[in-house]
């Protein structure tokens, strides 16, 4: 156990040390911010004073009353239209709002008048916002008193939102748990891949520098592979710890630079709002879309997909990983090495198909299910189904087989290692293979 | 004591046994030559010895106890195909496998100290293994295999890629470990070494040991009773039922060279007595068999041939 960890250790240490390793480290998570930092700034630009906008009202009915929220600063004025324009082309506000006089049951030509092309959003807003004082003055002309009106509309818009927010919520989780399991799925995919041909290349170096004599006179080849293994595998999960880490900084980092909160924050502030405000529920329908999808990612079930995923992010590893050790115990080039990674990779590559083709669009069909129990392809599988809350005896199912699996083709491995890093220039073939496999030590 | 004994120690393979009833015995602070043909099997039994693979059946015992991964810290192996790390620092590499080989980090830093102060390769401490020459990576990876002062090392052609000053360096050191009590085990087939070093010997042939014992014990045995003649004068003849002339040429104007064979349990004394008639002798020596004619001889004759 000793012996492994000075392995363990060694093989973390070169790799971490190197200037590649720590190139890419730093360079990957920057790439993240810098898209995001792009995109806030076209945003921006979009929706200049994002914070408030303010608009000048110009009401010639006489009947419109808005009350400034976060989001819109009105500002009455009073004059002519063409008046208007002009003051308001030499000010710095965002739009002006004409209303005329207008008749209740049929309202017509209110123009918002603006510099540049507002967002269909604010329009989606003022629009409601219009419409909602429409609506209550209909209401105050049928004679509804104002504060049964009040009440009334409270427990109404208290109601509306409720359902509709089950209604979209179903709807708009679907989709972020979609590009969840995608993304979760292509990162083990991609781990494994990237990773297992790390050992594979690791193990061809020591047999082609003939070090492996020397060392296995030191130590079981059983705990050289396992050092191996566990080494690169803490490479890995270091390296994939420190993107989180630099993406989610870096990110906020960029996003409160270019003044716009973390997702969650504001969608928090946003049902806060709706909450403090029944007025406000209405025109903030309009947002309801977006804030629905914040929403479910601040309900997506951190931990358990955290842990799960670490799972089998790592049982997915050993499990390809120990085969990997094996091919390049067994080949003396990498070339040579082809012809057998290709056989490891197909179930990976199927998997990764069927994430796509089964898994995602259709979590719980007979496919997906035995895509994510085999444990071949279970680490990409059953991680694109996390979010979707397959049954937990599945889980549970899944998880046993692949610690199974793993221990399976460690095994497997460790009997092919031991005899063919001993072995130099042999043709090796299937058969080969399995003649060592089934070698006395 | 014995620095080790293996007794009936047997591999076999799918298609081929490499080892066939082995039994050797290694004196204590002997050099012991493990010689034979390439292919004999030398390599298998120095993995059985070194733990890297199992026998099949026979029994290996170290200083009288029996192999067990203990021994991992007892021995010093410095295998044929020599190799390191190529991108890790000299001291990196050093202080790494004298871990794995059970040494504390400060026990090893402290040992590698004198080694690389005697070999002059302080220097190199920082020096990745891959800027270094052939030889220079040689002498990292002797000190390597020395660093944790085994008591039994094994040699596997240790001479092979030195140039012969630094031949000359290891043999030293080889002799002067023998002489703190190290039993070395070479293996080799380069006879001038076995003939400068070892003092014990066996031969291994077609997974078999065919001979074993000091090598002054083995060349006794395989003497002819043949002796090499200088003279004058050519023209004279022995009893040929006592005698027999092998070779005799001419060595310049009227000198002779003879090799005669005693056939008889007569004494070198009755053949010298039998010359002095009819010749006048200048130099008389025995002909001892080299240790290349004794292994070529046994190779040869060898009936599992």
């Amino acid at each position: 156990m000793n012996k492994i960890w000075l392995i363990m250790q060694r093989e973390f240490l070169n790799r971490v040390q190197k200037k590649s390793f720590l190139i890419a480290t730093i360079l990957v998570p920057l790439i993240f911010p810098a898209v995001i930092g792009v995109m806030a700034f076209i945003l921006m630009k979009q929706e200049k004073s994002a914070s408030i906008s303010v608009v000048e009202v110009l009401d010639e009915s006489g009947k419109m009353s808005f009350e400034n929220s976060s989001r819109f600063e009105f500002v009455t004025i009073q004059g002519t239209l063409e008046h208007a324009k002009t003051t308001y082309t030499e000010s710095s506000h965002f739009a002006l709002l004409y209303i005329p006089d207008f008749d209740l049951s049929k309202p017509e030509g209110m123009t918002l008048y603006s510099k540049e092309n507002p967002s269909i959003r604010k329009i989606d807003e003022l629009e409601s916002l219009v419409e909602k004082r429409i609506h209550d003055l209909k209401l105050e002309q049928f004679n509804i008193d104002k504060e049964t009106l009040k009440s009334l509309k409270t427990s109404v818009n208290l109601k509306s939102v409720n359902l509709s927010a089950t209604g979209e919520e179903k709807a708009s989780n679907s989709t972020i748990f979609y590009i969840l399991g995608f993304a979760l799925g292509v990162l083990i995919y991609m781990f494994v891949l990237i990773y297992g041909m790390q050992i594979m290349l690791g193990v061809i170096e020591e047999k082609t520098s003939k070090i492996v004599e020397v060392i296995v006179s030191s130590v079981k080849p059983f705990q050289l592979m396992m050092g191996k293994i566990l080494g690169i595998a803490s490479v890995g999960l270091l390296q994939f710890s420190i993107w989180a880490l630099l993406i989610g900084v870096l990110s906020t980092a960029a996003m409160s630079l270019f003044g716009l909160n973390m997702p969650q924050q504001q969608a928090m502030e946003q049902v806060m709002q709706q909450m403090d405000d029944p007025e406000m529920a209405e025109a903030a329908k309009s947002n309801e879309k977006i804030m629905n999808i914040m929403q479910s990612i601040s309900d997506i079930p951190y931990t358990y997909i955290v842990f799960n995923f670490a799972f089998y992010f790592l049982g997915g590893y050993l499990l390809y990983g120990a085969l990997f050790a094996a091919v390049g115990s067994a080949v003396d080039s990498q070339q040579e090495a082809q012809q057998f990674t290709f056989p490891i990779t197909m179930p990976l590559i199927i998997a990764y198909f069927g994430l796509f083709m089964f898994i995602l669009n259709e979590p719980d069909s007979t496919a997906s299910f035995w895509f994510s129990i085999i444990p071949f392809t279970s680490p990409v599988a059953m991680v694109g189904r996390l979010g979707y809350n397959p049954p937990l005896w599945q889980l549970i199912l899944s998880q046993v087989l692949l610690i199974g699996g793993f221990v399976f083709t460690t095994w497997i491995a460790g009997r092919i290692y031991r005899v063919g890093i001993l072995m130099h220039g042999t043709k090796v073939n299937y058969k080969v293979l399995a003649k060592w496999f089934m070698m006395k030590n | 004591m014995e620095a080790l004994t293996a007794k009936n120690v047997t591999k076999r393979y799918t298609q081929h046994t490499a080892l066939d009833d082995v039994s050797i015995s290694i004196p204590e602070k002997s050099i012991y030559g493990l010689l034979g043909p390439n292919g004999a099997g030398k390599t298998t039994l120095i993995r059985i010895i070194n733990q890297i693979i199992d026998s099949d059946s026979g029994e290996i015992s170290i200083f009288n106890e029996k192999l067990n991964p203990k021994h991992i810290g007892t021995i010093g192996y410095l295998p044929e195909e020599r190799g390191l790390y190529k991108k890790l620092k000299v001291g990196e590499q050093l202080l790494y496998l004298a871990q794995l080989k059970g040494m504390t980090k400060a026990e090893a830093l402290e040992k590698l100290k004198v080694w690389l102060t005697k070999f002059e390769i302080k220097d190199w401490w920082n020096k990745k293994v891959e800027d270094l020459s052939k030889g220079m990576a040689q002498k990292v990876q002797f000190v390597s295999t020395v660093l944790h002062e085994p008591k039994l090392i094994i040699l596997d052609e240790p001479f092979s890629g030195f140039d012969p000053i630094n031949a000359q360096l290891i043999t030293n050191e080889i002799l002067e470990l023998r002489e703190k009590g190290s039993t070395i085990i070479f293996s080799t087939h380069r006879m001038e070494t076995v003939e400068a070093l070892c003092d014990h010997i066996a031969l291994i042939n077609k997974s078999k040991k065919i001979l074993e014992g000091p090598k002054k014990q083995v060349k006794d045995a395989y003497k002819t009773n043949t002796f090499l003649v200088e003279h004058i004068g050519n023209n004279f003849t022995l009893p040929a039922d006592k005698y027999d002339l092998l070779e005799q040429y001419k060595i310049e104007d009227n000198y002779h060279h003879s090799t005669i064979r005693i056939r008889g349990a007569d004494s070198p004394n009755q053949l010298i007595r039998d010359l002095v008639d009819v010749t006048e002798v200048h130099n008389f020596v025995e002909k001892i068999p080299t240790m290349s004619e004794i292994f070529i001889t046994l190779v040869k004759e060898d009936p599992s041939l």
